[in-house]
């Protein structure tokens, strides 16, 4: 049987992190699991974990009065859910919805946050690893706003 | 008074449309054969064709077919203007004038023994589908197919029953993203970029294949290169105005290129220099 050290170590987003760090990271991790349709969290609710999505697909949501919700992302097997716990005020921008069954690793953004505050190290390599998936986003976003397959694409 | 060889290049071969299907709501695949009977001039997987809508104007449309059927040449057309409007709105039947094939093709014979990465997005699915055709055409021949498409909306995706079909094949993956997703859509969201996390890539055996929007097309080149690819390995197909096709008029000329003549597909070494040019 897999052990959550082991799902974390082999994972992407924890690639060269110290077996030191990771341990400590397991102390503050769940597996959890969301049927289909189901909402695993929305915009304004408090954010205190992240997910380490292992099987499955999650859309990200957000709503327009008067409007169907929109989906922005679909995130799915190896991807990283959320990073609203990091920075104040702690609060979801978004809603998240499990578009099939899916299986994933929480991990306590409260507890996290403490064990970054205690040990900088550990913090400055959770930073980097969240700054490349804020990058990534942030240039997918930029290239979706560009509308390319528009009228003049 | 002088006399118009056969093979004049700039002379049009009279074709009569078999066939019309509407893919997206302004999308349109016409299947044209020539209206003497005889076979069309064969073609390479990437060289497209001018289209005579007579009365109207000529269009430089990639063939979008199967090589392995040159009786019958196929083209896939997204109606934005007054030429591509009045060619997608022709009945089975009508005749349309046909110059071509024309320009350079994918690079199918050197991708032979490797892996083929197809990455395509909105229209410009159009001019690889003639390489997913000779790749399974020629399964053995090819290592694996990955195919990465993104379009804008759901109802903007071309071909959405042979993409089904092609997953289905051995050792190939099919992966389809859009834009702008419903909320009934049950499939990615995203750019077509964000797929490759998703794919299985040997990079190292690969050769890669893009088509698309030019922005699009930059993204795409360096995640593929991100991912391992090596320059030499990624192919583009370019777009610009397309006039004679022969290099004679300087309308589609890129640089010191022109596209007609010495593409449209380009080695990515190539065109790298001129995609990071402003307004060119």
């Amino acid at each position: 049987m897999e052990t959550l050290e082991h799902i974390l170590a082999e994972h992407p987003f924890f690639t060269g992190l110290e077996s030191y760090y990771t341990s400590l990271l397991v102390g503050c991790a769940a597996n959890v699991r969301f049927n289909a349709g189901t909402y695993i969290f929305k915009e304004g609710e408090e954010a205190n974990e992240f997910y380490v999505i292992r099987a499955g697909k999650v859309a990200l949501e957000i709503f327009a009065p008067q409007r169907k919700p929109i989906i922005l992302a679909t995130l799915g097997e190896g991807e990283i859910l959320g990073w609203s716990w990091l920075l104040p005020p702690y609060q979801w921008k978004f809603h998240a919805r499990a578009v099939e069954d899916t299986r994933a690793l929480a991990l306590d953004g409260k507890c996290l946050r403490e064990k970054c505050e205690q040990n900088h190290d550990l913090g400055y390599e959770v930073l980097k690893r969240f700054c490349q998936i804020v990058e990534h986003r942030l240039e997918a976003t930029r290239l979706q706003l560009l509308d390319v397959y528009g009228s003049r694409g | 008074m002088a006399t118009v060889a056969a093979n004049d290049p700039m002379l049009p071969q009279p074709h009569r449309v078999r066939q019309v299907v509407k893919e997206t709501p302004d999308t349109f695949t016409l299947t044209l054969e020539p209206s003497d009977g005889a076979g069309s001039s064969p073609f390479r997987p990437g060289q497209f064709s001018m289209l005579w809508v007579f009365g109207v104007g000529e269009l430089p449309i990639s063939i979008s077919g199967h090589p392995a059927e040159p009786d019958r040449l196929v083209y896939t057309v997204r109606s934005v203007g007054s030429a591509t409007h009045a060619f997608v709105g022709h009945e089975a039947g009508d005749s349309v004038g046909v110059r071509g094939p024309f320009g350079t093709g994918w690079p199918v014979e050197a991708a032979r023994g490797r892996d083929v990465i197809i990455v395509a997005g909105g229209i410009g699915l159009a001019p690889l589908r003639p390489v997913i055709y000779e790749v399974l055409h020629n399964r053995n021949d090819y290592g694996r197919l990955v195919v990465l498409y993104g379009a804008r909306s759901p109802r903007d995706l071309l071909y959405r029953k042979e993409l089904a079909a092609w997953a289905r094949q051995r050792d190939t993956q099919v992966l389809v993203t859009v834009d702008y997703g419903g909320l009934s859509w049950r499939g990615h969201v995203g750019v077509v970029t964000t797929l490759f996390k998703y794919a299985r890539l040997h990079p190292a055996r690969s050769v890669a294949m893009v088509c698309g929007p030019e922005i699009m097309m930059r993204f795409v080149t360096r995640e593929l290169e991100t991912h391992g690819l090596a320059r030499a390995d990624i192919y583009l197909s370019m777009e610009r105005n397309m006039k004679c096709a022969v290099g004679f008029c300087g309308h589609c000329q890129y640089g010191p290129h022109f596209i007609c003549k010495d593409g449209p597909v380009f080695p990515y070494e190539q065109m790298r220099p001129l995609l990071e040019k402003y307004e060119l």
